[in-house]
């Protein structure tokens, strides 16, 4: 029987939500690692049993924990993360030099080919990368040592590289994107990158189409189609069809174009999925009503979701890495808010939700295939996260 | 026998209960005690003291025989009562919360 496991980073712990093809009860796994922020987990792609978390606290710094039978056990690997050379300035908010320093990852992303491989996007921005299972750790400079490093300069939660994106058809092309720098590229393996944010158009900066120095939240790929990228810029929602040499504004119809997340469905290449915030003041949905809003043609054209969704006095945010879709034969589309919604009826929520990723049933449940495609065209597996 | 207590996130991550006892050779310091804490539980590097300067993190402190021994040198001895182990060294999280 098919199944889905959803792994989930809050400000409280981790968990590992189980379900089968159904989707209908799940099981809880958690916390682990109860108290500590947990900042981002992914499994690998070619092993389900393989995870990886990053664990984060103000008082104790950053930890990496992975797991090598599906989230049942958990140990720390290596935390040193370490820049590469002397690492020099960024600009600070108040836009004077600032010695770049380490903070905490992000976003952790296991290689599409090999479950030791694995990449850091880290805050000061920077990539690294680990090819022992997340023992040792090794950074790409050659993002940080651009030529354009010294201008970078911190969004509002610190200037981290909270995106990265392999290609599955070229396995030397990595994108990554950074607030406040923008959206980058590499063609030979993170060796040398660049600028990609050619179209982008943000306001904050002295020059609104500078070729670094936009905040970009998301970048969402459909694997199928890697040369397709869907982003959600601080302001406006953009896509690429050229790997990020330009792009061009699809916000469309959206009641608001601000936001954080922005995911493909696993099925559809055209159908791309967002959480309109009502604005970079007001980190909460309009009117105080959660909605998704869903393109199934590439962008321009959006519709709401709403259907289950809590539709009054609604103010949470959706954080960027927050949303994920899994390959069930109906596509489950899963997100999570940063609080919890007031209310006299009990609805539990995950709070404090900063990411959630899918990850294939681990092996040891002996799933198969699904052969569920009874959901009804256009079902969305809304809000997983606020059911138990 | 040095004797150090640790936070109670950190001794979940350590898999320990209770106090730490170390034999630490040499000088009783902050960095023996550091160095020793982690050659024993390499799973607490990075968690109280930066791994490249060695110096404590901001939001942890050194407290011993009711003193802060946060800003004493790395080298300087610990107190004798910390060194034969009549008193624990405690590596406290900041007084932090609401």
């Amino acid at each position: 029987m098919a199944g889905v496991r959803v792994l989930v980073g809050t400000r409280k712990g981790a968990f590992v939500l189980t379900s089968d093809e159904r989707r209908a009860t799940w099981k809880v796994d958690g916390p682990h690692f109860a108290g500590w922020e947990m900042f981002h987990l992914k499994g690998s792609p070619v092993d389900p049993n393989r995870l990886y978390a990053s664990q984060s606290s103000g008082w104790f710094g950053q930890l990496i924990q992975r797991s090598d039978d599906g989230g049942a056990s958990w140990n720390p690997v290596g935390n040193d993360f370490a820049y590469a050379g002397v690492p020099g300035t960024h600009q600070w908010y108040d836009g004077t030099p600032h010695p770049w320093a380490f903070a905490r990852v992000w976003h952790l992303e296991p290689s599409l080919s090999d479950p030791d491989t694995i990449y850091a996007g880290v805050e000061d921005a920077a990539l690294f990368r680990s090819t022992d299972g997340g023992q040792s750790w090794t950074e790409l400079a050659g993002l940080r040592e651009h030529s354009t490093g010294s201008s970078w300069q911190p969004g509002a939660g610190g200037m981290c590289l909270h995106t990265i994106v392999l290609d599955p058809t070229n396995h030397n092309r990595i994108y990554v994107a950074i607030s406040a720098a923008g959206a980058f590229r590499s063609d030979d393996a993170g060796t040398t990158w660049k600028p990609i944010n050619r179209g982008l158009k943000s306001e904050g900066i002295p020059d609104p189409d500078a070729e670094v120095g936009h905040c970009v939240h998301r970048i969402a790929m459909h694997p199928k189609r890697p040369e397709v990228l869907f982003m959600q810029k601080h302001w406006d929602v953009m896509r690429s069809d050229n790997a990020g040499d330009s792009w061009i504004e699809v916000s469309g119809n959206l009641p608001t174009d601000f936001g954080f997340p922005i995911d493909v469905h696993a099925h559809e290449p055209e159908t791309v999925f967002v959480v309109p915030i009502k604005s970079d003041q007001q980190h909460f949905p309009l009117d105080g009503k959660l909605q998704v809003y869903r393109s199934k043609t590439g962008g321009n054209e959006w519709e709401a979701l709403t259907k289950g969704l809590p539709q009054r006095d609604c103010y949470v945010n959706v954080l960027r890495d927050a949303m994920a879709v899994d390959s069930l034969d109906s596509c489950g589309v899963y997100f999570g808010t940063t609080g919890v919604r007031c209310t006299c009826r009990p609805i539990p929520v995950t709070r404090g939700l900063r990411s959630c990723t899918i990850c294939p049933p681990s092996s040891r449940s002996k799933c198969k295939r699904s052969r569920d495609s009874g959901r009804a065209s256009g079902a969305f597996a809304h809000a997983r996260l606020h059911q138990r | 026998m040095i004797r150090v207590v640790l936070p109670g996130h950190l001794r979940t991550l350590a898999c320990i209960s209770g106090e730490v006892c170390l034999d630490v050779a040499g000088a009783i310091t902050q960095r023996s005690v550091m160095d020793a804490i982690e050659a024993a539980y390499p799973m607490l590097r990075g968690t109280i003291r930066d791994q490249r300067t060695q110096l404590r993190r901001p939001f942890v402190r050194f407290f011993a025989c009711q003193r802060d021994l946060s800003h004493e040198s790395l080298d300087s001895p610990l107190p004798q009562a910390v060194c034969v182990g009549e008193e624990p060294l405690l590596v406290v999280g900041a007084m932090a919360g609401g």
